[in-house]
């Protein structure tokens, strides 16, 4: 029997399904691009052209910049910090699955929380918001967290990203600092190191492969981070992002063309980082 | 073996469901407006022996609907989300004409109007809201020595008094979730309509006016005269922009009150009762109608309905609709919900109180009547830019910038 063809025998069922699920849609997705809003009349790169250059699709791949920037910073170095940190706390597990916690709520009910942490009340009534309650009983006026342009409402918004994914950051980053050979610290120590130094010379290059893993990992989300804008302000006051608009486009506005423009244009956005990511967990293998 | 019995069972009641006819029905109805439709299919099945089952989808009816339709598997009847969208459904041929199968002479024409696209028919109005009220708490207006503005310089008049006694005039409330905005452009809509007139009202939502033109700016200056007045606002224009349309006008009948006057439609007054259950509606709740700016136009009515249209076109449909559109069918319905019914035999007994027959007094004797503008724009622009737009007037950007941004939307939406 020819064993060349056999394993095609073997794979036809996963490719099928990859085809069916994966390549087709994909496919598909590109081609209505290229059509009008109801997919009947070609309009070439006028989806395109209209993508990159409407006001709200602009306002859209700034708020994306903002996130990949801030989210990122924050998930990756405060899961960095807390692995660290916490490392040397007695009660490490009580706390790290509190901080972990977030990551069980869907982003929907973590963005409906939060709502009600932002929510404003007019300084007369009693305020029902947390963070506005606080403001208030020392002295301030009440604050529009999700309406104030251009820094406090995506501050705002990505706080809440933030909140969800700092768990997860931290218990891979605990993880691989759990793996850093202890003699090595203690060779450190002796040989004079201080803590910082400790830090900067043999905790973060022996982290690399996994920060990247991480940072990666959090960039792919935030390119496509959708649920918490969508609930929590539906792009107004300036906070849209990418995924919300293709959303909208495709399901309340029906142009299927601009909608399919959108998602290829985030596809095409994401590929680079995920080569990166199977790139690096590729030579992590070849390495072991 | 038990599993064996379900199955059959199940098999049966299926083949018996085909037998007697079913129909299903794609609503965003939930809560109190879903029971009532409920009681509507019971009394309906009860009649005549035909099931309906009733897919209640909330809020995200549109997506799903129109995924359903692009799937070839659409339900035999659903509730538009408005005339605007029917229209869309309509241009994919999704639709089938209902002027064969319901008698339309029992409805005024301004309602077979709104549904016809092309010379047909494609849906029927089973409800109605009126969107042109300023609802106020008696005690509170009078006590201030204040009563209702039959013009619009009685209405500022009021606003500037309250305001120079140190008191709030206006309750406004833009938030609605993923919808936010929309309480705005019915005020612009109002506005409109006595400014320019029904013609040019039309023009606009035609998008045969840019969103720029005099007219429109004009709208907006009238309601941001209003709503962009810190001292006018309950909360300011953060509050306006932040408090939810259904809470807000819960602070008329605050102790003291919040503030005094909230423009909003008929369906208002379920929220009012909910937030103070312990309200008289026929005493302490009042509205009068959103007076007339241009003495020339008078004094239109802005509305919108309920809208059903119909997939497939089977006996059971046709039965439906037509039980739907009956007198019967809109007293369980309006009765319950104290909307207003659209068919001209319907006895006004069945309004749950006075403050309802009234309004669907004042519908009647309409002189001019417009469907909500919003709901008739294609969805990106009426459900999305002018949404968005009202949302960046109240919080601050120039009127210059947000006409340009909705006409920007508008130059791609309704296509060259």
């Amino acid at each position: 029997m020819n064993m060349g063809r056999v394993h095609w025998l073997y794979l036809a069922p996963a490719l099928l399904m990859l085809g069916l699920f994966l390549i087709y849609p994909t496919a598909e997705t590109v081609r209505l691009s290229f059509y009008g809003p109801r997919s009947d009349v070609f309009v070439g790169f006028q989806n395109y052209v209209q993508a990159f250059t409407s006001q709200p699709m602009l306002i859209a791949f700034r708020n994306n910049l903002l996130w990949l920037v801030v989210f990122t910073l924050f998930t990756v170095g405060m899961g960095l910090l807390l692995a660290v940190l916490l490392d040397r706390v007695r009660y490490e597990t009580v706390i790290k699955s509190v901080i972990f916690l977030p990551m069980a709520i869907s982003y929907v009910a973590a963005g409906v929380i939060w709502r009600f942490m932002y929510t404003f009340r007019p300084a007369v009534a009693p305020q029902i918001g947390l963070l506005n309650a606080i403001v208030v009983a020392v002295g301030g006026n009440p604050i529009g967290w999700l309406i104030e342009r251009p820094w406090v409402n995506n501050l705002a918004l990505i706080a809440v990203g933030v909140w969800v994914w700092t768990g997860f950051c931290m218990v891979i980053l605990s993880a691989a600092y759990k793996g850093i050979p202890r003699e090595m610290l203690e060779a450190a120590r002796i040989d004079g190191a201080n803590e910082w130094q400790l830090f900067l010379h043999v905790t973060i290059p022996f982290l690399k492969s996994t920060l990247a893993v991480v940072t990666t990992t959090m960039i792919v989300f935030v390119l496509k981070v959708f649920d918490i804008v969508y609930v929590m302000t539906n792009g107004a006051y300036d906070t849209d992002v990418i995924a919300n608009r293709m959303y909208n486009e495709m399901f309340y506005f029906h142009n299927y063309g601009l909608a399919s423009a959108i998602a290829v244009i985030l596809f095409l956005a994401i590929i680079p980082f995920l080569v990166i990511n199977v790139r690096r967990f590729r030579a992590q293998e070849a390495v072991r | 073996m038990v599993k064996r019995l379900a199955v059959g069972l199940l098999l049966v009641g299926l083949v018996a469901g085909l037998a007697q006819g079913a129909v299903t029905i794609m609503v965003l109805w939930s809560g109190a407006e879903l029971e009532a439709f409920q009681k509507v299919t019971a009394a309906f099945q009860a009649k005549t022996g035909i099931a309906v089952r009733v897919e209640s989808v909330g809020r995200e009816l549109p997506g799903i609907l129109a995924t359903r339709v692009a799937a070839g598997n659409p339900p035999d009847l659903a509730a538009m989300p408005n005339p605007g969208q029917m229209a869309e459904f309509v241009a994919r041929g999704a639709l089938i004409p209902v002027g064969g199968i319901v008698d339309l002479t029992q409805f005024p024409k301004a309602f077979v109007d709104l549904a016809t696209v092309d010379g047909k028919v494609y849906g029927i109005f089973i409800s109605a809201d009126l969107k042109s009220l300023v609802w106020y708490n008696p005690d509170a207006l009078y006590a201030e020595g204040l009563a209702p503005a039959h013009t619009w310089n009685e209405l500022i008049y009021i606003t500037q008094k309250l305001a120079a006694r140190g008191k709030t005039p206006w309750a406004v409330g833009l938030e609605s979730g993923a919808a936010s905005g929309w309480p705005g452009t019915d005020w612009i809509e109002d506005i409109m309509l006595r400014t320019a007139g029904p013609e040019l009202y039309d023009q606009w939502v035609n998008h045969e006016i840019p969103w720029t033109h005099p007219a429109v700016k004009r709208a907006f200056e009238l309601f941001g005269a209003i709503v962009r007045n810190e001292a006018y606002v309950y909360g300011g224009t953060t509050g306006a922009l932040s408090i939810n349309f259904g809470d807000s006008p819960a602070v008329l009948w605050d102790k003291p009150p919040g503030a005094y006057l909230h423009r909003q439609a008929t369906f208002i007054k379920s929220f009012i009762a909910g937030a103070h259950p312990e309200l008289d509606l026929d005493r302490d709740v009042a509205f009068f109608v959103f007076p007339p700016i241009d003495p020339k136009w008078g004094t239109p009515l802005l509305g919108a309905g309920d809208l059903i249209s119909a997939f497939r076109d089977t006996a059971e449909v046709r039965s439906f609709l037509q039980y739907l559109a009956s007198p019967e069918a809109q007293g369980i319905w309006c009765g319950a919900l104290g909307k207003l019914a659209t068919n001209v035999n319907v006895d006004p007994g069945i309004y749950p109180d006075k403050l309802t027959a009234e309004a669907a007094e004042i519908l009647k004797g309409a002189e001019i009547f417009r469907f909500d503008a919003s709901d008739l724009m294609p969805a990106a622009v009426g459900a999305g830019a002018f949404w968005k737009g009202v949302l960046d007037y109240v919080s601050g950007v120039p009127l210059d910038r947000v006409l340009a941004d909705i006409e920007a939307a508008a130059r791609a939406a309704y296509g060259p």
